[in-house]
């Protein structure tokens, strides 16, 4: 049982200002079907710019609903300006709170304004930098970049982490190119030819090129499962400190740009 | 307020019969059963009729082959690990992607551990498809693991028939079921099939939760998962919750003598509530029509309405039930169970289940389907999708 204030009860249980509005000045709309959480809101704004009624229609859970009914409330009689500024967190901080995990529902309310005041303002979509990946539940891409900065390496982390990914699912797929853009896909996920490309592409574009600058080198011999069997060439092959080079620089490499369970073997001639 | 409950697929009222059983061991028969003096005596004696009990009720040979645990995630925990290392050499899995959490977690990270799991789909009824889990046994695979009866939907598996195919096709291969949501339900017998595995758990036929047991086949060979004392065999370190043991199997006693019951009145019960509803409630469908489920439950669709918003209106009202929307549990994800169905985006958030029990009366059945339809009223003027709505109304009028 989710630990809801007594004014989230008391908005889902007899939310205000539900409904539509004919001929509103400004709909806006927020999540979808398929993500168990979706909001339309309708808005009338006078010629001075002030918000004179608000109605909603919301699917979704008990913090969904109050969610909406609380923003309607904190909207009638503002002006659109002022509107504009209001926070997911001013919509939580008005019901008295919410579940951490309900925090999302907030942030509908402050996107499904964010979309209706746009339409009024004939603003441009949002930049493409941060586009918004989990439409569920309105997480941006920054928002999953930055969940991977702070160790998520998964889907599932990145699940835990922001929610992204976590209702619908359809995202699931632009959250993982995202992790290989940044580089930490998940390799269990990845078929031995995948992973062997990935240790080659690693050996040749970031290893084999720092040690070309002490003119050496090193060569794929094969993979087997996590162990990879590299040759060392050039100025390597004598150096009496290639077992360090193997370890303390090859492994640690791959094991940071690859898996942390791989194991350099070196092949002899 | 009325106290409706109706969620008896999460845990039950604990029977005050079972209570009564229990209550000399937490008073006069306190003593360690691995004791040697008289005190020991009665909780030890205890211990073991109830092993006996427990035998009786699942169909066991022995009672040698029956493990007290403190839940049945343990238990599976028990089986399925224990199992496994003993037959390091093996890496091959069959189960299903309906099964309990403490089944299909336990799966998805054996997976991690380079374990090939093949999970078996069911069709939009929630059978299984029987088909692809015989072509998927192959040499290595070393378990198979097919739940009883579903927690969500009700659904029973024909695990009867599974055992024996799966050991028709390879003898070696074990065979575990969760029949958690079958015990006091319908007749468990594991003497019918080769089954190797069975758990149940006590709290979900009026014992109190955080006991369980384990059924495992003489002559298989686990490993503990908890070292420690010599308790159950070697197989399970710990004192014996001698309370809890004894508490489990007195519901053991009544559950069975109660089977008929479960059969007429709990099933007769859960079928007026579900017409009732299906009549009344003009977005309602049935997320599972199989003949062939546990007879205290059900569980309904209501499209574009959120399951959460209704359980929190119907416990307003005092009835109590549960959900396979994504709000309702921790995670935020929809039922794995209704997903693996391929139950619609329109209803698979606005899923409840309904699960009954030998306490529930007519009356309480009749003031559910009258008060539903007005919920689900309330709740449809909220929703953004009143174009479709209005759609279902008519076509349910007509």
């Amino acid at each position: 049982m989710w630990d809801y204030s007594e004014k989230v009860k008391e908005h889902y249980t007899n939310p205000k200002n539900v409904g539509s509005i004919k001929n509103a000045t400004a709909i806006g709309e927020a999540g979808s079907l398929s993500c168990g959480d979706a909001l339309k809101l309708y808005l009338k704004i006078d010629k001075n710019g002030i918000i004179t009624d608000a109605k909603f229609q919301t699917f979704g859970c008990g913090s969904a609903v109050a969610s909406s009914s609380i923003l309607t409330e904190m909207i009638i009689g503002k002006h659109v300006e002022e509107a504009k500024k209001i926070t997911n967190q001013d919509i939580a901080d008005m019901l008295g709170g919410l579940p951490p995990a309900k925090m999302h529902c907030s942030v509908m309310g402050k996107e499904a304004l964010e979309d209706a005041l746009k339409g009024y303002f004939k603003e441009e979509k949002p930049k493409k930098e941060n586009k918004i990946i989990c439409n569920c539940f309105g997480i941006s891409k920054n928002e999953i970049i930055e969940a991977i900065k702070k160790g998520a390496k998964t889907l599932e982390e990145i699940q835990e982490a922001t929610y992204a990914g976590g209702a619908c699912g359809g995202c699931k797929n632009n959250i993982k190119k995202i992790l290989e853009e940044e580089g930490v896909i998940e390799t269990s996920n990845l078929t031995p030819v995948q992973f062997a490309l990935k240790v080659n592409n690693v050996l040749e574009k970031l290893i084999a090129t720092e040690l070309a600058k002490d003119s050496g080198g090193v060569e794929l011999v094969d993979v087997k499962g996590k162990e990879v069997y590299v040759k060392l060439i050039g100025a390597c092959k004598s150096c009496c400190n290639s077992t360090a080079t193997l370890k303390n620089f090859v492994e640690a490499q791959l094991k940071e740009h690859v898996d942390k369970d791989i194991v350099v073997i070196e092949v002899q001639q | 307020m009325k106290e409706i409950y109706l969620d008896n697929n999460a845990t039950t009222k604990v029977d005050e019969k079972v209570l009564e059983a229990m209550l000399p061991f937490f008073k006069e028969n306190y003593g360690n059963p691995s004791s040697m003096y008289s005190l020991a005596q009665a909780p030890h004696k205890a211990i073991e009729d109830a092993r006996k009990v427990i035998a009786d009720f699942v169909g066991a040979k022995s009672s040698k082959e029956i493990y007290f645990t403190s839940c049945a995630s343990e238990s599976a925990n028990m089986a399925i690990k224990g199992l496994l290392e003993e037959n390091k050499n093996k890496k091959h899995l069959i189960t299903t992607k309906v099964e309990h959490p403490c089944v299909l977690n336990l799966h998805k990270e054996l997976e991690k551990k380079g374990y090939k799991v093949t999970y078996i789909d069911v069709d939009s009824n929630g059978d299984l498809d029987i088909n692809s889990l015989k072509n998927a046994i192959k040499e290595d695979t070393l378990l198979v693991s097919v739940m009883t009866a579903n927690n969500e939907t009700g659904v029973i598996y024909p695990v009867e028939n599974i055992a024996k195919m799966v050991k028709e096709i390879n003898p070696q291969t074990k065979f575990f079921t969760d029949a958690v949501q079958a015990a006091g339900k319908i007749k468990i017998d594991v003497s019918k099939a080769p089954i190797d595995f069975l758990i149940i758990s006590g709290h979900k036929f009026h014992a109190p939760k955080g006991i369980g047991a384990l059924y495992v086949k003489s002559g298989t060979i686990i490993s503990p998962l908890i070292i420690g004392g010599h308790q159950e065999r070697g197989k399970r370190a710990g004192t014996e919750n001698v309370p809890y043991i004894v508490g489990m199997a007195k519901a053991a006693q009544i559950a069975e003598e109660n089977l008929k019951l479960e059969e007429t009145k709990v099933k007769y019960l859960r079928d007026k509530l579900e017409q009732g509803i299906l009549k009344n409630v003009f977005n309602a469908k049935l997320n599972s029509t199989s003949a062939n489920r546990v007879v205290n439950t059900t569980n309904i669709g209501f499209q574009y309405v959120e399951g959460e918003l209704i359980l929190l209106h119907l416990s307003d009202l005092g009835i109590f039930a549960s959900s396979g929307s994504a709000c309702t549990s921790g995670s935020l994800d929809a039922s794995h169970v209704l997903k693996a169905m391929g139950v619609p985006f329109t209803s698979l958030h606005g899923s409840i289940r309904f699960s009954l029990s030998k306490y529930n009366t007519e009356e309480e059945i009749d003031y559910v389907i009258e008060k539903m339809p007005e919920v689900i009223e309330k709740l449809t003027r909220i929703s953004p999708f009143q174009d479709e709505i209005e759609k279902l109304r008519a076509s349910h009028k007509a």
